[in-house]
């Protein structure tokens, strides 16, 4: 048996700028843990480089300097442990797929690798649909539903691996208020279950959920417990 | 009188399909061709790679020209040009896509000057360069057969392996890659079946035309299917209409099978174009 990580992602002295910046970084001199279990928040202004810090810890974007790991592994390792939803439902809307079919491509890197997916692969799709609400949905054309509907048909594939963590980028960006209930009400019921690392501007959603909140731009700064968001002007000084 | 008279050359056409093995054959290779087309035109409309499919179909000229010069058999030299086409562009979209559009047109063009200069200096230049350019189903050999029927079985079979995969790549390459599938294999495995279906189909309708029946009867099912395995069936079957109503009409008519083949393809997509238009508002509406 390994020892036990109790870090669900940990980042050291991480700098990344994107080719073409003009050797700007987007993120500089970054220390974040996040402990297994918590639920973090990122706020910060567009441009500030939260999607680029989740794209590092997934592994899609690899660090100039300092060091990502998570559970104890490089992200690139660690992927099969990670569910991840993307920025908006941006789906090209004339694709002919239906609901399940992009649910069960959450199993990928779980089921065997040639031929089709497997009937446990197809129970464990069933049992996230149910989770976050969509089943009835699951004959449909993916590019037949609202944007909120298609954002929680990503979530269930984020699900369907049963992760150990799961990244939000926007998740209630576009989509309407029934829809942002809903996914509101699947994050209270998936707190503490897994860990969470979710980036929204949505400062209400993040303050009803978040086990703690960090501000990025450029730098990465905690949000002391109580400050608070409402406002959306919340600029905590470099130190 | 005038159904009498078309039952009349149905039956004609019919009789001469019993008596001439050269229409046997057309019929053969139209059906392995449209399996082909049905199954892989489904990726290359919903992956939006027609103008690669185009650069890899007409830098294949200059493989055919080249064997034909040589000597070998033209569809050999056409498999193995459009393999390295496959390559070179699958390459060059993977490692420096600001230079993909450049590098197909050089292909295309570089393709197709080689095989014009080759065919011109074969001994006894007694080759149609137009067979080439616009295909000649009624001149398939049984040699041509048997090879276009082993790249059939071939892409049906690697089809059938990673159909999953070729889904999640072509629905979302950055979760395909999240959930560590080999992204860039897959797209390299797809080109390569994207360039034999391209070979088979050259004896159909020809270079100019290859990508009249690698994208229409898949563009014309995505209107109907729900997801990508109907669209599939329903490219094959509209495949083979189109291609058997082609050798049809084309024989009863004596016009040129290729043409009439896209002609009547293109002439479906129109129509199932315009009833969609009319048609999608609805579905959404039903939908909500």
């Amino acid at each position: 048996m390994g020892k036990s990580i109790h870090e669900a992602v940990q980042m050291t002295n991480l700098s990344f700028s994107y080719a073409g910046a003009g050797g700007v970084p987007t993120l500089e001199r970054v220390n974040l843990t996040v402990q297994t279990g918590e639920f973090l928040g990122l706020v910060g202004p567009n441009g500030g480089g939260k999607t680029t810090l989740l794209k590092l810890v997934l592994g899609l974007l690899l660090p100039d300097t300092g060091t990502v790991r998570v559970f104890g592994e490089p992200p690139g390792k660690a992927r099969k442990q990670v569910g991840y939803v993307p920025q908006f439902a941006d789906v090209d809307r004339s694709f002919p797929i239906t609901v399940l079919d992009v649910v069960v491509m959450g199993r990928l890197g779980i089921t065997r690798f040639l031929g089709n997916y497997q009937p446990s692969d197809y129970t464990a799709a069933q049992r996230a649909m149910e989770q976050v609400g969509v089943w009835e949905l699951r004959k449909q054309r993916l590019g037949d539903l609202s944007e909120g509907q298609r954002q929680r048909v990503l979530i269930a594939r984020a699900l369907t691996s049963k992760p150990r963590l799961l990244v939000l980028d926007e998740p209630t960006a576009s989509v309407d208020s029934t829809a942002e209930a809903a996914i509101s009400s699947l994050l209270m019921r998936l707190q503490g279950s897994i860990t969470i690392l979710m980036v929204s501007h949505d400062i209400e959603l993040l303050n009803s959920h978040s086990d703690r909140l960090v501000f990025v731009e450029r730098h990465v700064l905690p949000i002391p417990k109580g400050q608070m968001l409402f406002t959306g002007r919340f600029r905590p000084r470099e130190k | 009188m005038k159904i009498i008279g078309k039952v009349h050359h149905m039956q004609e056409f019919f009789v001469a399909l019993t008596s001439y093995s050269f229409l046997q054959h057309a019929l053969v290779a139209g059906i392995l061709a449209s399996v082909a087309a049905g199954l892989v035109g489904t990726f290359v409309v919903v992956k939006r790679i027609s103008l690669i499919s185009g650069g890899i179909a007409h830098s294949i000229l200059g493989g055919m020209g080249i064997a034909y010069y040589l000597g070998f058999s033209p569809t050999k030299g056409a498999v193995v040009s459009a393999l390295v086409a496959a390559m070179i562009i699958g390459l060059v979209s993977l490692r420096a896509r600001q230079h993909e559009d450049t590098v197909i047109g050089a292909l295309w063009a570089v393709g197709m000057a080689l095989g014009v200069l080759f065919i011109s200096r074969t001994p006894g230049y007694n080759v149609d360069l137009m067979t080439f350019l616009f295909g000649n189903i009624l001149l398939v050999s049984t040699e041509e057969l048997i090879l276009i029927g082993v790249l059939d079985g071939t892409i049906v079979l690697i089809m059938a392996l990673f159909y999953k995969q070729f889904l999640a790549v072509s629905f979302d390459e950055q979760h395909a890659r999240l959930r560590g599938m080999p992204v860039e294999f897959l797209y390299l495995l797809l080109l390569i079946l994207i360039a034999l279906t391209i070979v088979i189909l050259i004896k159909i309708v020809g270079l100019i035309l290859v990508i009249a029946l690698l994208t229409l009867p898949p563009a014309i099912a995505n209107h109907h299917a729900s997801n990508l395995i109907h669209m599939m069936l329903l490219a094959v079957g509209l495949s083979l209409i189109f291609n058997a109503a082609g050798l049809v009409v084309s024989y009863q008519l004596d016009l040129p099978t290729g043409a009439t083949i896209v002609l009547i393809a293109g002439a479906f997509y129109l129509l199932s174009l315009v009833s969609h238009r009319f048609d999608g508002p609805t579905r959404l509406r039903q939908s909500k």
